[in-house]
């Protein structure tokens, strides 16, 4: 069936409006439908991807009735909410995975086949990794050292820290 | 212009076709996604963030170890025509999307139109690579370079556990996404083709039309592509792909045997009446050409048409898309008159290969 509207795609949008009794039938093209009006386009909206997305992400609440009342979960670098997250079913900033990671590990099961990645990583990334852990790795050994009172060590490592740390940019 | 010199100049090398078992994928693709740590994904770019995106790529471009790779071309959104993008589109080389994104969109493009970069998609970097038949791997080690080279140059958001982020958590981890276009008519024709890709979608693929998410498969036309992105490494999603793409090239192979075998007269007839009306027709929608095409390509294949190339059912299914129309033509034109320079394109390109009789 073609669009009613434009004749010239194909009418996958149907859809039936009952005002005061009245019947009226639609059989319009996706395009025509958006730009038909508001009430299709809500409709429509209830059947698309980021909703069906945004219902599986919503996973606390039953259909229906609102979870309840609690602070809401702020990205803070983009300041995007856990809400507006499962809204668009799109991230506002890298950060946001850190930010909603509470709720993340339940989401990626259901549309992933994990939750680690097990891929390419990349060799910057790598370095960047490494050189993390030996930092994290002094710092320890440095607190060590001061604990213990071994100020000619600490400040062997001292100097090592702050080495490692301009060469990664800090 | 001539058609054959438009065609020279207005087909990417996917649709020349060539390539293993090409007589049923048509195309391979591998799509990569990539965003650069520390700023907001394009969904809350403000015009700052994406001229600092832009102007990261385009630097990362300059780079000898991403010139090796090819000659490129970067042209924003803003700067070409609306025809031109949806030209792209239909050439599968930008998406619909990025063709919308006018402000903060740009586009890389390798000469030969094999290798694509979109910026500022849902994600920052979507690198493209797609290549005539059936050529996962290879599209793959290119993409992988691509993806080299530029992150020697732009810092990437990368975690530990989680992989590559992105904008859609759908794409996180590897952020591939791999994809072939089979043309299987046979399948089709046999009544076989909604159980073999229910079962297809089972095993964690997703099938979709010509022109991906929502499109019909006109045509005879599908796409099959992987869904999880994550626990999984690129090598296991392409080899997990390959094979179940292996296995319905074989049904396609062998459900176009049996018809041969069970209905020649109503094969030949089918795809006789197609290359007739699509020889002689004066007047042609884009949905019956799709079809008169998906049946005179399976009559190449089969045999039952000689003197005319494989490459047309790809060539022309992209040609005769409205964009590109009015490209060849230099003129805007209405859904009728598409119609009627559709017609005559498909005659004029039948003309190229045979003395129609």
């Amino acid at each position: 069936m073609l669009c009613q509207r434009c004749h010239e795609r194909q009418a996958t949008v149907h859809l039936k409006k009952v005002v005061s009794g009245e019947e009226t039938e639609y059989h319009l093209c996706e395009v025509c439908a958006m730009e038909q009006g508001d009430w299709i386009a809500k409709a429509m909206k209830a059947f698309d991807f980021n909703h069906l997305l945004s219902g599986l992400l919503n996973t606390d609440s039953s259909p229906g009735i609102p979870s309840q009342v609690q602070a809401p979960l702020r990205c803070d670098v983009c300041g995007m909410t856990y809400q507006q997250f499962t809204d668009v079913g799109r991230f506002g900033c890298p950060h946001c995975y850190k930010s909603f990671a509470p709720r993340l590990n339940a989401l990626l099961r259901r549309i992933q086949s994990s939750t680690t990645h097990t891929g390419k990583v990349p060799n910057r990334a790598g370095e960047a990794v490494q050189r993390r852990r030996r930092l994290e790795q002094l710092r320890k050994q440095l607190n060590q050292a001061i604990a213990a009172e071994r100020y000619e060590e600490a400040a062997h490592l001292r100097d090592q820290i702050r080495q490692l740390e301009q060469a990664s940019g800090h | 212009m001539s058609l054959s010199d438009f065609m020279q100049q207005a087909m990417s090398r996917w649709m020349k076709g060539g390539g293993p078992q090409d007589d049923i994928i048509l195309s391979s693709r591998i799509r990569i996604a990539r965003n650069l740590q520390d700023l907001p994904f394009p969904i809350l770019q403000t015009d700052v963030h994406a001229e600092q995106v832009i102007s990261d790529v385009q630097n990362a471009m300059a780079h000898p170890d991403v010139q090796k790779l090819g000659t490129f071309e970067f042209a924003r959104c803003r700067e070409m025509s609306q025809l031109d993008r949806h030209v792209l589109v239909e050439k599968h080389l930008i998406s619909k999307d990025l063709a919308d994104q006018v402000r903060h969109g740009a586009v890389v493009l390798r000469n030969d139109e094999v290798m694509s970069i979109m910026i500022n998609e849902e994600d920052h970097l979507r690198i493209q690579v797609i290549m005539p038949g059936f050529r996962l791997t290879e599209a793959w080690q290119l993409a992988n370079a691509m993806d080299d080279a530029l992150e020697g140059q732009l810092p990437y958001a990368f975690d530990d556990t989680l992989g590559y982020l992105t904008a859609c958590p759908t794409n996180v981890g590897t952020g591939i996404r791999a994809s072939v276009m089979m043309h299987l008519p046979g399948l089709v024709l046999s009544g076989q083709v909604n159980r073999m890709l229910s079962a297809v979608s089972q095993v964690g693929l997703t099938v979709r039309g010509l022109y991906g998410e929502g499109s019909e498969a006109a045509g005879n036309i599908f796409q099959v592509s992987n869904q999880v992105t994550l626990g999984e490494s690129e090598e296991e999603i392409i080899n997990n792909l390959s094979s179940v793409v292996q296995q319905l090239i074989d049904h396609e192979r062998a459900a176009r045997r049996a018809l041969l075998q069970q209905n020649r007269e109503v094969l030949e007839d089918r795809v006789c009446r197609s290359f007739g009306i699509l020889a002689y027709a004066r007047r042609m929608d884009s949905k019956e050409s799709l079809q008169r095409l998906s049946d005179v390509r399976l009559g190449i294949d089969l045999g039952i048409i000689k003197g005319v190339s494989a490459g047309i059912l790809q060539e022309l299914t992209v040609m005769t898309q409205p964009a590109f129309l009015q490209k060849y033509y230099g003129q805007e034109l209405g859904p009728s008159e598409r119609d009627i320079r559709r017609a005559t394109l498909i005659r004029e390109r039948l003309r190229l290969d045979t003395e129609v009789r």
